[in-house]
């Protein structure tokens, strides 16, 4: 006889109430894994600009499941599993690179930057003995692949051939904001990555607080550079999965992220080196920040001069990395190229204006190991999860929770015979 | 040849067990002042060396840079609580070019937080310039490059 975990609770409807066990369960991470990462969701997975060059590669993660973005001799993008067709050994173990053929080291097996099988060693047996039968067919023995959707050179994949095109999942306000960024050509500078003992959908409700913004992260306020009344507007796709937001600065180094009422105290000091947040607009929209979240585990980030994407990894219901890619332009001087190596103090494991946000979600994923059945409590703002009226409140959270919801179905973990 | 004497080789194992044991001591605005004026402080992750010039995640090229940071994490940061514990050793010396020295060391940082449990927070390799500046020896850069380049949580007191 089996023992059944019982059937876990679920969000309220209009995405107010969460049950904490949601962030806790094993069995609500392995759904996750199939319902969400493998489901018709686009992942994001890379940036071309990472693998420029046919053959160059680069290992990410759709998910937890390891996966090799690649480029064909031709140019072409292409993402397989980073897992053997053969005993299921990892394929490649470097980070990225330029291989014509990703060999296991297990028995050697070839693939080549599609993810087919090219090279099977004593195929045919050694001296009568081994080898495969005549009617093994490499092709049944690629490496599984994904699909592949680039959008202005961010690169997305998807197990599910269900997924609709990434433009109709993307909607026009999240492909403005990706335009926006990436309509010049790119240029990675190098990543940052950390590692939070929380749940990963904690993190995704981060970035769609605006109601923390001024209460934790206390740089802005300290340092005299915050004002309330910045002008800020934002917008979502129909689906309401992933949501953009752009705050105006009128001084451009009013790099604020909120906007209510009771802000830190503050406290009048001035930086002593403000070379810190010296630099020149990469736009003349007079933008200082814009925060693009795509569900369900991408961000995309421009804080005065840093520009980066950030993709949550999952590893563990307590547990996951967050990997960001930080980039300029290919035609950036010296000095912008400076400018973006000195702001990024603002931003990452160490960033003054960021590093709160993994120490508010490990807060978290310590308090609630009990009490599964207990509440996170979402009515900032109202119920609704109507983004064009709530811009400051708990809106957008609501609007994944939402989403979440009906990807993961009406029974999140029905019992399952 | 000798790369540094002996006398010259006791001052910079000092200066280096000093940085550290400032930052443990929670003495963390005495710690701009081991740099020179210009002084030159990054943590750069291991899997940034192969670019040039590489991303670092915490980046000061002044000591009033430093001092911001440390008013930063004084004032407006929030970060996990706990005790650092900073242990260098390895401490060689590469060159010395007319009292200027290149040093290489190793560290390693532990955290406790305060239910007294221990962690390993990171180990890495520190690359130092050091030289005499107002009578002291001093950093003129300090660049703590991270092993350990998957932060945990987050990095507010500095490797
Ligand atoms: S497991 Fe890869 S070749 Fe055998
Ligand atoms: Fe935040």
């Amino acid at each position: 006889m089996t023992s059944e975990a019982p059937a876990i609770a679920r969000p309220t409807q209009d995405g107010s109430r969460v049950p904490f066990e949601l962030f806790t369960r094993q069995d609500v991470f392995d759904r996750e894994q199939e319902t969400i990462f493998r489901g018709p969701v686009w992942n994001y997975v890379a940036l071309e600009a990472e693998i420029p060059q046919p053959c160059d590669f680069k290992t990410s993660f759709v998910g937890d499941t390891p996966i090799i973005v690649s480029r064909a001799e031709d140019g072409s993008l292409h993402a397989f599993v980073n897992r053997c067709a053969h005993r299921g050994a990892t394929v490649q173990r470097q980070a990225c690179g330029n291989v014509r053929q990703h060999r296991c080291v297990y028995h050697q097996w070839a693939y080549n930057a599609r993810g087919e099988l090219v090279g099977v060693p004593y195929r045919r047996g050694v001296a009568g003995m081994g080898g495969y039968a005549a009617d093994f067919d490499p092709k049944e023995h690629g490496l599984q692949k994904l699909r592949v959707a680039s959008h202005k050179g961010v690169i997305f994949a998807t197990f599910s051939p269900g997924t609709a095109p990434l433009e109709d999942y993307l909607d026009t306000p999240l492909i403005e904001a990706i335009d926006r960024l990436f309509s010049r050509p790119v240029k990675v500078l190098g990543h940052m990555r950390q590692r939070v003992r929380g749940n990963w959908k904690l993190y995704a409700e981060n970035t769609r607080d605006p109601y923390h913004a001024a209460l934790l992260h206390g740089f802005h306020a300290t340092f005299g550079l915050y004002r309330t009344n910045q002008k800020r507007k934002g917008g979502a796709d129909r689906a309401r999965a992933h949501s953009t937001g752009v705050t105006y600065g009128d001084d451009w180094r009013q790099a604020s992220m909120g906007n209510v009422e009771q802000d830190k105290v503050v406290a009048g000091y001035s930086l002593a080196d403000p070379s810190l947040l010296e630099g020149r607009p990469d736009f003349n929209d007079g933008v200082t920040v814009q925060i693009t979240s795509v569900f369900p585990g991408l961000v995309v980030q421009q804080i005065m001069n840093t520009l980066a994407t950030r993709q949550i990894r999952p590893k563990a219901p307590d547990d996951f990395e967050l990997y960001w890619t930080y980039f300029g332009y290919q035609d950036d001087d010296a000095e912008m190229t400076n400018t973006r190596l000195k702001q990024a103090n603002l931003v990452g494991p160490a960033g003054l204006i960021s590093m709160e946000d993994s120490e508010a979600i490990e807060l978290i994923q310590r308090a609630i190991v009990r009490d599964g059945r207990e509440d996170s409590f979402l009515e900032f703002g109202g119920l609704n999860a109507d983004l064009d009226k709530d811009r400051t409140g708990e809106a957008t959270i609501r609007a994944f929770w939402r989403y979440y919801a009906g990807l993961m179905g009406p029974s999140p973990i029905a019992a399952e015979p | 040849m000798i790369a540094a004497t002996s006398e010259a080789y006791g001052a910079i194992c000092a200066l280096e067990y000093r940085y550290a044991r400032l930052l443990d001591d929670d003495r963390l605005e005495e710690w701009p002042n081991l740099f020179v004026e210009r002084g030159v402080y990054k943590v750069i992750p291991r899997e940034n060396l192969s670019r040039d010039p590489p991303l670092a995640i915490f980046f000061c090229d002044s000591r009033a840079m430093m001092q911001d940071r440390v008013r930063s994490l004084r004032e407006a940061n929030v970060y996990n609580l706990h005790y650092s514990r900073h242990v260098v050793s390895n401490i060689e010396v590469l060159s010395d070019r007319n009292g200027t020295f290149e040093v290489a060391a190793c560290y390693t940082v532990y955290q406790t937080d305060l239910e007294g449990q221990t962690r390993l927070f990171g180990v890495g390799q520190y690359r130092d310039v050091i030289a005499l500046a107002d009578d002291e020896l001093r950093f003129r850069e300090k660049i703590a490059v991270c092993d350990t380049f998957n932060i945990p949580n987050l990095l507010a007191i500095p490797l």
